[in-house]
């Protein structure tokens, strides 16, 4: 109460004293918009025609009138509405889940009866292998597996950290502490050959298990931290009562560490989301993800923006959702997890 | 070391631990630990790793013996005819460009973090700015690779649809391949880095200042201390060692740093870094030795920020 009451004169002060209220502002204004334009950019692009993306700059998407004679509306005397109507598509969106190629737009290419090469002008054409459609399948594919597993093993190995006695506790925990900072560089080679032994290179396996392995020493580390943070007596009075190990895990720590459990799996899930390095070496051509799709698209395909606008936020799409939806749990995850791979 | 005691009643029986332990550790050994140990015996050999590196040299050519690897990784980028042009050509190397970026990059995360966490803190709408900056951290560096490659991107024509050059061509000058343009390339690239990892930054150096206690700062404001004065001479003073963690931390992404410029550039023009000039041994050049020799030099300045999270770690414990 009387640090509430004692605040509450101070705080006036504080605001009475602040000179450059102002000025603050339109600074941190000017690094948000500088911030934001690129992203802005990409956005508005992704929804322009080909013909005035590679035209006309995306800051000049509503002056209905500028670009080529081929984009303009065929009444010269339509409404604004009407004229920006046409100015924005989302055939690139279409084009780009599909893979589609060619020189026009898939809906004109399939409306027109031809059918596009290898296209079938049915749902199907969401799965072609050269698609984002079907790159998002495949992330999805990486991802979950890659997720759910290093934390479910990190969870009994945490528990082990925080909660048992056993020789080597610290030592163990110390060089694990290490190994969250070694590059994923540093394990590609020799893993890269086990696999080829194994047979499994370009298999959703392959890169489940790498992903495992190189989730472990982050995912035991931040379990770890926030098990030993549970109140001890907690552990004790729950022994006593005759509860062994399996049960006060089970029972008592899991449910207490769900919020632990739930940034780290936000952290994990985007981290394997948005790798390119492990998916290029280990996936490649076989089975492109998101990621190895675009940066593919980059060098191939030179300067098809409008594929390549809409391929790269379509791959942010679900970053964005999670990041916005689940703030709290992603800033938290983000920042125990900064220096992983 | 402190020990944080375990009660009595929760001894167990000593193989239950290794029961809870076995499934990590087994995973950890065959991806991390055995892979480490073989990365560094690979890269003492050839091409495909069936033979020692020293039968790979060449009469009357320089060679270190079983070195050989790191010979190459050391000093094949270098035009070692003069001094000046051993210079000149290590500032285009993949070392002299980890040295502008760990100096450009980690100046500019942390400057900027530290200075939009003093300014956001005393605004309205501080949660909404603070996300806006951190949101490229949830995107791939790829898709920021395309996001900004769009905006560096350089028309042929007179057209200029990357709004950089856009702005320098709208102030009469010449529009600029920003991308191809050594050393100019890099610093572009950095930019990108920059955009990214600010975000992550501000975040840490943000709760630090908030957790300085007000009466403070307050204190100083009433001795007549100026904004500028309560910055340099109270926040940053005070929160020091989370600036040192910051830095510590971004200086190791860094070094490990990929994507951007294999997306952007592929590490043409000038922009190779350590690990995107790896990237091109082992896969383009299928050299398993010098491939892996590179990962060991990578490992080795990043040896030092290991030692030194684990002594965090330590005294951490120590502290709990």
């Amino acid at each position: 109460m009387t640090t509430a009451a004692l605040s509450k004169p101070i705080s006036k002060t504080k605001k009475h004293r602040e000179p450059s209220k102002i000025g603050t502002t339109i600074g941190i204004v000017l690094i948000l918009i500088l911030w934001l334009v690129p992203t802005v950019g990409l956005l508005v692009t992704s929804f322009r025609p080909v013909a005035l993306i590679n035209t006309t700059g995306w800051w000049t998407a509503l002056d209905v009138d500028n670009g080529p004679a081929s984009a303009q509306h065929p009444d010269p005397n339509a409404s604004y509405a009407e004229k920006l109507g046409t100015r924005f598509t989302i055939d690139n969106y279409v084009d780009a889940l599909t893979g589609y190629r060619g020189t026009g737009t898939y809906r004109a290419a399939c409306a027109s009866g031809t059918k596009p090469l290898g296209m079938n002008c049915n749902i199907s054409d969401l799965l072609n292998p050269r698609g984002m459609g079907r790159a998002f399948v495949n992330s999805i594919i990486v991802t979950i597996p890659s997720t759910i597993l290093p934390i479910l093993i990190a969870l009994f190995a945490a528990y082990a950290f925080a909660w048992m006695d056993f020789k080597g506790r610290y030592a163990i925990f110390a060089v694990l502490v290490g190994l969250q900072v070694v590059p994923i560089q540093m394990t590609l080679v020799p893993v890269l050959r086990m696999f080829a032994g194994m047979g499994i290179n370009g298999t959703f396996p392959a890169v489940w298990l790498f992903h495992t392995g190189f989730g472990l020493p982050y995912a035991i580390y931040m379990l770890r931290n926030s098990m030993s943070t549970l109140p001890k007596d907690l552990f004790e009075s729950a022994y006593l009562d005759g509860a062994n190990h399996w049960q006060v895990f089970n029972r008592i720590v899991l449910p207490l560490t769900t919020p632990a459990i739930a940034s780290l799996a936000i952290f994990q899930f985007l981290w394997v989301w948005n790798d390119l390095l492990v998916s290029l070496v280990f996936l490649g051509g076989q089975r492109p993800v998101m990621t190895y799709q675009i940066s593919n698209m980059v060098s191939s395909l030179g300067a098809g923006w409008h594929l390549l606008t809409a391929a790269a936020f379509l791959s942010m799409l679900l970053p964005m959702i999670v990041f916005f939806a689940l703030q709290k749990y992603f800033v938290r995850g983000m920042m125990a997890g900064a220096v992983k791979g | 070391m402190a020990k944080a005691p375990i009660a009595s009643v929760m001894k167990q029986k000593t193989q239950v631990p290794w029961l809870y332990l076995l499934p990590a550790i087994i995973v950890m050994t065959i991806f991390i630990l055995y892979p480490m140990l073989n990365t560094v015996s690979l890269s003492f050999g050839n091409a495909n790793g069936t033979a020692s590196a020293a039968t790979t040299c060449r009469e009357g050519q320089p060679c270190w013996g079983v070195f050989e690897n790191y010979r190459y990784a050391l000093t094949n980028e270098l035009n070692t005819a003069t001094v000046e042009t051993t210079w000149e050509s290590f500032w285009v190397s993949s070392y002299g460009n980890m040295i502008k970026w760990l100096l450009v990059m980690v100046t500019g995360t942390v400057g900027i973090g530290l200075i939009f966490a003093v300014l956001v803190d005393r605004i309205k709408r501080e949660a909404l700015a603070k996300s806006i900056i951190f949101m490229p951290m949830a995107i791939s560096f790829v898709g920021a690779g395309v996001i900004w490659k769009f905006v560096y991107n350089y028309g042929t024509s007179q057209v200029q649809t990357g709004i950089l050059n856009a702005i320098i061509t709208g102030l009469g000058f010449k529009p600029v391949s920003w991308l191809t343009q050594s050393p100019l390339n890099t610093f572009m690239l950095i930019v990108v880095g920059i955009w990214m990892w600010t975000g992550f930054c501000m975040t840490l150096l943000s709760s630090a200042i908030k957790s300085i206690p007000e009466e403070i700062i307050e204190a100083s404001r009433i001795d007549g201390a100026t904004n500028f004065e309560i910055f340099t001479k109270i926040q940053v003073p005070i929160i020091a060692p989370t600036i040192v963690v910051v830095i510590t931390t971004m200086v190791i992404n860094v070094l490990k740093l990929f994507d951007i410029v294999y997306v952007m550039t592929g590490g043409n023009y000038g922009t190779n870094v350590i690990a995107t000039r790896m990237y091109t041994e082992m896969y383009t050049n299928a050299h398993y030795g010098r491939g892996t020799a590179i990962a060991v030099i990578l490992v080795l300045f990043i040896i030092p920020f290991i030692v030194m999270n684990i002594r965090r770690f330590t005294k951490q414990e120590a502290m709990r």
